[in-house]
């Protein structure tokens, strides 16, 4: 097992959550952190209720998508407090208090690598670039819990299409934002950072895979991974990069950020497969938010019609 | 020191009614079996770790009479430790007893947790008065030292389903680090210091007990 911490205790745990709230709160948090040791975090949970998230503004013109699940969406407040954003915290009602002030403007993207076409481009002209669409997609985390979010953005290929990727590009890799100033999870060794993801070129030029910038019918919450995420629904969470900042084209397969950290744990692929485990863990059922029961795991996270030809004949136990 | 225990007891009853309390007003987030689970196995480590406290506590500080409050708090880690162990065959596995033997022998995170449980519930079974005189002090003694393996495999447990940040297991495995490294340090510095008494049983009356 890899130590990547030292011992000593992390000063986001010292002040947990202490960061977002207003300075009277943040002294008053402070002082419950301060009486209390092991435990002591909880009671700075019940002092400090869950805060509103930033409201995102509506989006115009949202069309519909074939691609929708008509399954029951998760609730908001479930989705926008309950978050695997390390960048921000480990903790996962961390984000939504710690991203509230995250600036998502001005943010480029830059496109570069086996392309014919170099560009970077700002996240408000890429909006720009086709029609929003809502996609309801069940969304696996590998920790074994699920969500349903109605997504808003377009396909990723739209965006890819406009530089032009050369013959001898294979895989498409994504960089999220490295800014430990606004992100104090950065400022632990965590994972390695900046957060690295990547896919393979069909993968990333296949219609269900989006870009996101927005969910519920508004902007993304900051906590979701604004200003732009990916979305990959049949593949576990961590592969849906969120704040991107740079996608590269390359020919050899990129290293993802969770895959160096715990490579026997968490390979390249990663799609939804509950007939291969975690190595810690079963991967056959899954907890839905808000249900009681578990539920089976769905190959490909019931998206096997769309994109099982994508990996005829691979040993999906080897390549996991 | 009957009130006392009242109190006490009624204060180790304070993290179930919290939970309650979360559960009664839909304060358990958006994963709330997840929530309980950890909950119930954050303070089960927590009181493991305070009753291994009591032994070095009354001895440091001269304070005997602590020795009182042990079996409470050990039983409360038991407690705990049972409502942890419920979580995860009820909410988790659904009495599926085929997938959690499954479990037990292919993930080694769950083989450490539920050895840790076990250990503990021999500990829980003998904790009267008068299982201490049918077994005798000694005999007592040696079986409850089973705590030491289950605080052990408790934080191993713990350290090995955390998926990246182990602040937390190394905390806890920092603090039964230093109960135990205590006892270590309490067994040893007398043998040397004077080897020879140490040999004689009769000077080892003093054998502490835990």
């Amino acid at each position: 097992m890899l130590i990547k911490k030292p011992a000593d205790i992390a000063s986001s745990e010292i002040t947990p959550r202490g960061l977002y709230l207003s300075r009277r709160a943040f002294l008053r948090g402070a002082a419950i952190a301060g009486a209390t040791t092991l435990g002591g975090g909880l009671l700075g949970k019940l002092a400090s209720p869950w805060e509103q998230a930033s409201a995102g503004t509506k989006i115009d013109g949202i069309q519909k998508s074939n691609f929708s699940t008509n399954e029951k969406i998760t609730p908001y407040k479930d989705v926008t407090h309950y978050n695997n954003y390390y960048e921000f915290s480990t903790d996962k009602e961390g984000p939504a208090g710690l991203a509230k002030n995250f600036r998502t403007r001005p943010w480029t993207v830059k496109i570069e690598g086996l392309v014919s076409k170099k560009k970077t481009l700002d996240v408000d002209s890429i909006m720009k670039l086709a029609s929003p669409e809502e996609r309801v997609y069940r969304h696996r985390c590998v920790e074994g819990w699920s969500i349903v979010v109605p997504w808003v953005g377009f396909s990723l290929s739209t965006l890819l299409k406009q530089v032009e990727p050369l013959g001898k590009a294979k895989f498409v890799e994504f960089t999220t934002v490295y800014d430990p100033s606004q992100m104090p999870g950065q400022r632990e060794r965590v994972l390695e950072w900046p957060y690295v993801e990547g896919l393979r070129l069909d993968e990333a030029m296949h219609p269900l895979t989006l870009l996101c910038f927005g969910m519920y019918g508004e902007v993304l919450p900051n906590q979701d991974g604004a200003p732009l995420r990916l979305v990959v629904p049949w593949k576990y969470g961590f592969k849906s990069a969120k704040a991107i900042v740079k996608i590269a084209f390359t020919e050899k397969q990129p290293i993802n950020t969770w895959n160096k950290a715990t490579p026997n744990e968490y390979g390249f692929y990663s799609n939804v497969n509950p007939n291969v485990d975690h190595p810690r863990w079963s991967q056959a059922r899954e907890r839905r938010l808000g249900e009681f029961s578990k539920r089976p795991t769905l190959m490909f996270n019931g998206y096997g019609d769309q994109v099982a030809s994508l990996y005829s004949g691979m040993d999906l136990k080897r390549y996991f | 020191m009957r009130w006392l225990k009242i109190v006490i007891f009624l204060a180790c009853l304070g993290p179930l009614i919290r939970l309650a309390w979360k559960a009664y007003s839909g304060g358990l987030g958006a994963n709330p079996i997840e929530f309980i689970t950890h909950s119930t196995g954050d303070w089960t480590l927590i009181f493991l770790c305070v009753t291994l406290g009591v032994t070095p506590l009354r001895r440091l500080t001269k304070q005997y009479w602590l020795i009182r409050l042990r079996r409470m708090f050990g039983l409360f880690a038991f407690f705990y430790a049972a409502l942890h162990f419920t979580t995860y065959i009820w909410l988790d596995k659904f009495f599926d007893l085929h997938e959690m033997i499954k479990d037990v022998s292919k993930r080694p995170f769950i083989t450490a947790g539920f050895t840790a449980f076990l250990l503990l519930v021999p500990l829980a079974v003998t904790s009267s008065s008068g299982w201490i005189r049918r077994l005798g002090g000694k005999r007592w003694n040696l079986l409850h030292r089973l705590i030491y393996v289950s605080a052990i495999a408790a934080v191993i447990h713990y350290l090995w389903l955390v998926k990246a940040d182990l602040t937390k297991p190394l905390r806890y495995a920092a603090v039964v680090g230093v109960l135990l490294g205590y006892r270590i340090l309490a067994w040893s510095v007398p043998l040397i210091r004077s080897k020879k008494p140490a040999l004689f049983p009769g000077k080892r009356a003093e054998v502490p007990e835990g």
